[in-house]
């Protein structure tokens, strides 16, 4: 038995990150991997463990997720969301306080640095929660552009993050706060306590929220979801659970070659807020066309899983190569995501996903692969 | 850990029958607990005749395809037909309903130089 490919992002083993929560890890059964230059775990032993588990778990009642990794900023001063918003895609001018959205750091390029959710603490205080992958990159692209009268703060090494995600993450937070405190409404932000972050936002499609504190106290505050009713959910079922709602994987799915418009995020793109970094480049791919599309491929019969790498053929030729992949556990079918000429990208176009030595039916279908039965 | 007595094992933790007629083939309690939830096990067509070594099926778990190496040399003379609906059978039963194919035209003494279960044992300390 030998292994012939991996679809989580792997760094080298040296000099791994641990998370504040790597003793609890160990102690529920947690399979340690590298995931972006931490040890974090993959899945958990046990019962309710395994990424097929895992991903029910959150689909159906609610799971916990350590995003430790995640880095978190502030950017504060009279100059910040001037500043900011040059930076980032999305435009700050609609954030009320206590409210967040999704954004993009662009290089000049208009290729994605990082993908990222930034919330507005105050007229003058922004916090944004950026990829473990990319939180060094973006530190010294920002660094390299402060002005004066804003401050950029990285407090990512302070804080521990738990994503509690699912139908049931509601009645989680419920129990976690003794009903003394109601969640903030979708894409929000409120304090918790002293030195405690909620916010209502995630990366699996279903409802929940996001949990910050200082890494002092992040084993009893993890522990305290799991009592709530929240099972220890692993990088694995995460990786599942995003793709079957197409959030993209950066790194994977999006790069400092591909722009927003391409990876089909256009909608998190305010190119009439005024200039941003790159903006020039996704006006001019507005009016002359994309060169390429993000498209949702769904395998049509039963096959082996697709996975990140595979070719992408059309009418026998091979036009590109998924950037993610798996076997949909809600859906039991492969499915993955992959640049294509537009002219391809478009809903009900006939490909080939090559697997080992075969190449099997696919098409390209409407994003996201899986929906709620409630909500569609 | 499970790893019975009667069969015999390759360092990459596959297993064979041993004893007469086709010997089943499959991977070991041990390698279906590292490769987690089996979700597509590809098999090799029957008749096929495979050296020693071969990879020659490829069981997939959510994370990662894996290769089978054949243990010896001979032909395949049936393969496991539960598999395709239902590849969570080499997590739940490795040495029985698990099982991956059967080989026939095998070398005994092929089979007498892999590992024992003790010594696979040692293997997996």
């Amino acid at each position: 038995m030998g292994r012939e490919s991996r679809s989580v992002a792997e760094f080298p083993d040296k000099d791994l990150h641990r998370s504040p929560l790597h003793e609890a890890h160990l102690a529920l059964g947690g399979r340690m991997v590298p995931f972006a230059g931490w040890e974090m775990p993959v899945q958990y032993e046990g019962e309710r463990g395994g990424i097929l588990r895992e991903h029910r778990a959150v689909r159906e009642s609610c799971g916990a997720f350590d995003i430790s990794h995640m880095g978190q900023l502030w950017v504060r001063g009279p100059g910040a969301e001037a500043w900011l918003n040059q930076q980032l895609t999305n435009d700050l001018g609609m954030l009320g306080e206590g409210e967040g959205q999704y954004s993009f750091l662009l290089n000049e390029a208009g290729g994605v640095i990082d993908d990222l959710i930034v919330y507005r603490r105050g007229a003058e205080e922004f916090f944004l929660v950026v990829n473990a992958s990319r939180r060094a990159d973006d530190l010294a692209w920002l660094t390299g552009r402060l002005e004066s009268e804003v401050e950029l703060v990285d407090q990512s090494d302070d804080f521990a993050g738990l994503a509690i995600q699912g139908p049931n993450a509601p009645e989680v937070w419920e129990r976690f706060v003794d009903g003394q405190q109601e969640l903030p409404p979708r894409n929000g932000i409120a304090v918790v306590g002293e030195d405690g972050i909620v916010c209502r936002t995630g990366y699996t499609g279903e409802d929940g929220f996001e949990f910050f504190c200082p890494a002092a106290i992040a084993e009893e505050v993890f522990a305290s979801f799991l009592e709530a009713g929240a099972a220890p959910c692993g990088l694995g079922c995460r990786d599942t659970l995003r793709l079957e709602v197409c959030y993209p994987l950066n790194g994977s799915d999006l790069g400092p070659d591909r722009t927003p418009l391409e990876a089909g995020l256009g909608f998190f793109v305010k190119l009439d807020k005024g200039p941003f970094t790159g903006s020039e480049v996704l006006r001019a791919q507005k009016d002359e066309g994309l060169p390429s599309r993000l498209a949702a491929i769904q395998i049509v019969g039963k096959a082996p899983p697709a996975r990140p790498g595979y070719p992408v053929l059309h009418e026998g030729e091979e036009v590109s190569a998924l950037t993610s992949g798996a076997l949909s556990p809600s859906l039991g079918r492969g499915i993955g995501l992959a640049y294509l000429p537009p002219e391809l990208a478009k809903v009900g176009t006939k490909l080939e996903i090559q697997i080992r030595t075969r190449n099997f039916p696919a098409e390209v279908v409407k994003k996201p692969f899986y929906k709620k039965e409630s909500n569609s | 850990m499970n790893v019975p007595d009667n069969l015999r094992y390759l360092d990459s933790h596959e297993w064979i029958a041993t004893g007469d007629g086709p010997l089943s083939v499959g991977i070991s309690d041990h390698a279906q607990e590292e490769l987690t939830d089996i979700v597509y096990v590809e098999l090799p067509e029957v008749g096929r005749e495979i050296a020693k070594g071969e990879a020659i099926a490829v069981v997939e778990s959510v994370k990662a395809a894996s290769d089978i190496y054949s243990p010896v040399s001979g032909t395949v003379a049936e393969v496991n037909p539960e598999l395709e609906s239902e590849p969570a059978l080499l997590n739940t039963d490795p040495y029985g309903k698990g099982w991956l194919f059967k080989l026939e035209g095998v070398d005994p003494a092929e089979i007498e130089a892999m590992l024992d279960a003790d010594g696979y044992r040692k293997l997996i300390g």
